[in-house]
């Protein structure tokens, strides 16, 4: 039984679809990436799985609960943590995770044994007393974090959690993240770092408000519309990216040109594989495709079908 | 489910909140010192010492005696004598006098031949409530005199006014318990707006909606504290007028102190209000202070309910204020009983759980 499923899950506002025939199944214990634009929609789906917004059509199930009919138990089972943190600044880590402990409800005892794990988990002891406000921003996460977790949910949404933080303090959220799903925890993250993305056991790409590609990283990079008959990914490094990229993306049998760092990764024609090395004046080398190289295919594809 | 989930956790934590931010406390307790110094001892509505000029066109035993009468009042105050009609209006003019006696050249040989003497009383009419006052007192003073110059020495009808409740008429007895009421509105509509209004912008409030509590636990948790803190200033302002202004309490605290409650629940009502339109706290602090001249003004604290077009007495029968103004002033000044005032609790009571009900709505219609 899956514990997130949507069946052609679609939100208006207005006249604005603001998520269009999405389905997805998450199992117990998957960590789960939502990637897209901003405005593509990942925020409004994890509303939507909270109970917090007006389903137009299609259904939404959480651990086998009707999240129309049943918002208040889902609540109670979900923990949430975005990139806002939801902390409050002037009282300390501990008044923090009191205060969230109240809001679950949670009796005497439980609390007493849930708050020694989640401060054991986050490691955040020497920080009890601290104001929240006076934290970095890696350990508020963390906070965040124990908050989110203080009455064990069976799913977490991570809405951008890492958003603004440092890359260490990102390492060691995702080390947390791995840690509980492999306790059960079901986690559903957006982010719009490619690195995170890859971590996921299974990426949504979301595009327009509409789910356009759903697998795991590996299959994504093997998907068909990513890698059209015909064509090879070549990383193409040379000193003046600048200047060259602007040139190859005028030739016919170059069809996507992209820079990544100091070099550039093109999409182009097999065939055409020694009239692009004379026309860079450099040997392409070539290269399985990106995570991203993936989604500007798809994305250029459907605008221009549009 | 329990629509009122959330409510105590709400609550631990906004006291904990006040707690950290005493400027908030201490500002709610010092503000009302410094307003009742201003209302208590600085503002006084009743009329002492006009500027006042005489025109003596011929003076004579007769009309020294009528100026004496005038000197003997605290209502005006003699600065001295002008000798033309042009001085007389260039000190009104000017701003020096506010009235004018106007004795003219017959009035002693009038009043010895009993032939009926006329005396003017000038008055700056630019301020309402001093001209009013010189008037009263004038009047009086010439039945006065009336009397004592006809031989019976005795009047046919006697006036015999008698003040009751605040006898002194002092202004203290009539502003502070008033100020009780119109203080502690606009604190606790204030801070009650400013405290949802914070959580809207730093993101807590979105995350408190995805937990299991409910609007109304939310908002109640939110208000007890402040109605908490409303109440201490209530009993803090009502000490400084018993000790400081000397106002003595004639009916029963008790009744001030219950009627209070639904008072101070229906004040944060209308914070809740304002802080489901307002957006920021920039906002949630213009909104507030809108309601404040309204409860000010509208509400009888310094002008007459009665005195105002129909259409503003149906505003001030909105506001909380008006009715606990009632409370304050009835029990306070006239020693009113609970008996005499539980309309007023009653109001106050619809008015709460109607801007709270109101609040819970809206809020709710927000998340989805």
């Amino acid at each position: 039984m899956p514990v997130i499923e949507t069946q052609d899950l679609t939100i208006r506002f207005g006249d604005f679809t603001a998520v269009d025939q999405v389905s997805l199944s998450i199992e117990r214990g998957e960590v789960f990436g939502l990637l897209g634009p901003n405005g593509s929609g990942k925020t409004t789906i994890i509303k939507a799985l909270c109970g917090l917004v007006r389903i137009a059509s299609g259904s939404a199930r959480l651990l086998d609960l009707d999240v129309r009919q049943h918002a208040a138990e889902v609540r109670q089972r979900i923990g949430y943590m975005s990139q806002r943190f939801g902390l409050y600044e002037d009282l300390t880590v501990r008044e923090n995770i009191e205060f969230y402990s109240g809001v679950y409800g949670l009796s005497a005892e439980r609390y007493a044994r849930r708050f020694a794990e989640v401060v054991a988990l986050t490691t955040i002891t020497p920080y009890l007393d601290r104001r929240a406000g006076q934290l970095s921003g890696g350990w508020k996460q963390r906070l965040a974090l124990a908050c989110a977790i203080i009455h064990s949910p069976e799913v977490v949404f991570l809405d951008e959690p890492t958003a603004g933080i440092d890359p260490v303090a990102r390492r060691a959220l995702w080390d947390l993240v791995f840690l509980l799903s492999g306790q059960g925890v079901t986690f559903l993250v957006t982010t719009h770092y490619m690195d995170e993305a890859e971590r996921c056991g299974r990426v949504g790409y979301l595009y327009n408000s509409k789910l356009v590609a759903l697998g795991t990283v590996d299959e994504l990079k093997r998907l068909p519309a990513a890698n059209p008959p015909g064509t090879a990914r070549f990383e193409i490094t040379c000193p003046n990216v600048m200047e060259v990229l602007a040139a190859i993306r005028l030739l016919p049998y170059v069809h996507e040109a992209t820079i990544f760092g100091q070099s550039i990764h093109a999409l182009a024609d097999v065939s055409a594989t020694a009239a692009l090395a004379a026309a860079v004046n450099v040997t392409p080398r070539l290269i399985e495709p990106s995570l991203e190289d993936v989604f500007v295919t798809l994305t250029n594809q459907i605008r221009n079908a549009a | 489910m329990n629509l009122f989930s959330g409510t105590i956790p709400m609550m631990r934590k906004e006291f904990l909140h006040l707690r950290r931010d005493q400027g908030t406390v201490i500002f709610a307790l010092l503000i009302p010192v410094v307003q009742l110094i201003i209302f208590g001892f600085a503002l006084n509505m009743n009329v002492r010492q006009i500027p006042t000029i005489v025109y003596d066109q011929s003076p004579s035993q007769r009309s020294r005696e009528l100026i004496e009468r005038f000197r003997a009042t605290d209502t005006f105050a003699l600065l001295g004598h002008v000798t033309s009609d042009e001085e007389l209006y260039r000190e009104i003019r000017q701003g020096h006098a506010q009235v004018a006696l106007k004795i003219p050249a017959d009035y002693a040989d009038r009043v010895l031949e009993g032939r009926g003497a006329t005396v003017q009383l000038l008055v700056d009419g630019s301020d309402s409530t001093v001209s009013g006052a010189a008037l009263n007192v004038f009047s009086s003073l010439i039945l006065l005199e009336n009397q004592r110059l006809s031989n019976a020495g005795k009047s046919i009808v006697e006036a015999r006014p008698a003040v009751l409740f605040n006898p002194a008429t002092r202004s203290p007895n009539f502003f502070v318990p008033g100020l009780v009421a119109v203080l502690v509105q606009i604190m606790v509509i204030l801070l009650v707006a400013l405290s949802v209004v914070r959580e809207r912008e730093r993101g807590t409030l979105d995350q408190l909606t995805v937990t299991p509590v409910q609007p109304l636990g939310v908002m109640v948790g939110k208000m007890i504290p402040y109605v908490a803190l409303g109440f201490l200033e209530i009993c803090w302002v009502l000490l400084i007028m018993r000790v400081v202004f000397a106002v003595p309490i004639n009916g029963s605290l008790a009744t001030l102190l219950i009627i209070a409650v639904p008072f101070l629940v229906a004040s944060s009502g209308i914070g809740l209000l304002i802080s489901t339109k307002a957006q920021s706290q920039a906002e949630a602090f213009q909104m507030s202070f809108g309601t404040m001249l309204p409860s000010i003004f509208l509400s009888g604290y310094i002008f007459p309910i009665n005195n105002m077009p129909l259409q503003f007495q149906y505003v001030s029968k909105i506001i909380p204020t008006t009715y606990y103004i009632d409370v304050t002033r009835g029990v306070i000044l006239r020693g009113a009983s609970l008996s005499e005032l539980w309309v007023n609790g009653a109001v106050l009571s619809l008015m709460a759980l109607v801007t709270v009900a109101l609040a819970a709505r809206q809020f709710q219609r927000q998340l989805s």
